[in-house]
């Protein structure tokens, strides 16, 4: 088996495991029964664009997106920040 | 040595890949909020760690290096502030499985 072989293999798992982790999510996040669930899931899926970013930079050997990278890692705590703090109380 | 590295790289990634396919599982398979975060905080420290490592290992450069590391810091930092969060907002609003927990520290002050 050659290194280009091994290569392509190892790339279509990478791919397949992505794909079925984001849909995954996307399910959790459609059917959530509370707002803080779907808080945590599309969480979940923006850590999985950020591993998605890396993977790909690493596949087609470039670093075009790093600052996307960072940019995504440092803003993306807010979004349920804000939700667990301000959208998610119960109404007494 | 090329090609062993670019491999190691490759077998990073999958290993990330498989870090969000189980954080993906434990999100649909766990019944309260407490427990689906902890299944989700595995991608956010582990998984973005073992990308940032095969990156690193791909490009073989130092300058990529510093760029990784404010990213990985970053997500160390805001990872239990987020956690935090939202798991305070789950046991005010009681959507914690109270059949499952075996201390309630925080019974009394309520």
């Amino acid at each position: 088996m050659s290194v280009d072989a091994i290569q392509t293999a190892l790339i279509v798992a990478a791919h397949v495991l992505f794909a079925v982790a984001a849909a995954l999510t996307i399910v959790r996040i459609v059917r959530g029964p509370s707002i803080l669930d779907r808080a945590v899931a599309s969480d979940v899926l923006l850590t999985e664009v950020l591993c998605l970013l890396g993977a790909e930079m690493v596949i087609h050997q470039h670093t075009r997106t790093l600052p996307v990278m960072l940019i995504v890692a440092a803003v993306g705590v807010f979004g349920s920040i804000a939700v667990a703090r301000f959208v998610a109380r119960r109404d007494q | 040595m090329d090609a062993a590295l670019d491999i190691a790289a490759l077998v990073l990634v999958l290993l990330g890949a498989f870090l969000c396919l189980t954080a993906a599982i434990g999100l649909l398979r766990f019944r309260d909020v407490p427990s689906r975060l902890h299944a989700a905080t595995k991608p956010q420290v582990l998984g973005v760690m073992l990308i940032a490592a095969a990156i690193a290992l791909s490009m073989r450069s130092w300058t990529v290096v510093v760029a990784l590391i404010p990213v990985v810091l970053i997500q160390l930092a805001t990872a239990p502030l987020n956690a935090h969060m939202v798991g305070r907002q789950a046991y005010r609003n009681g959507t914690v499985d109270e059949a499952t927990l075996v201390v309630d520290e925080l019974a009394d002050r309520s």
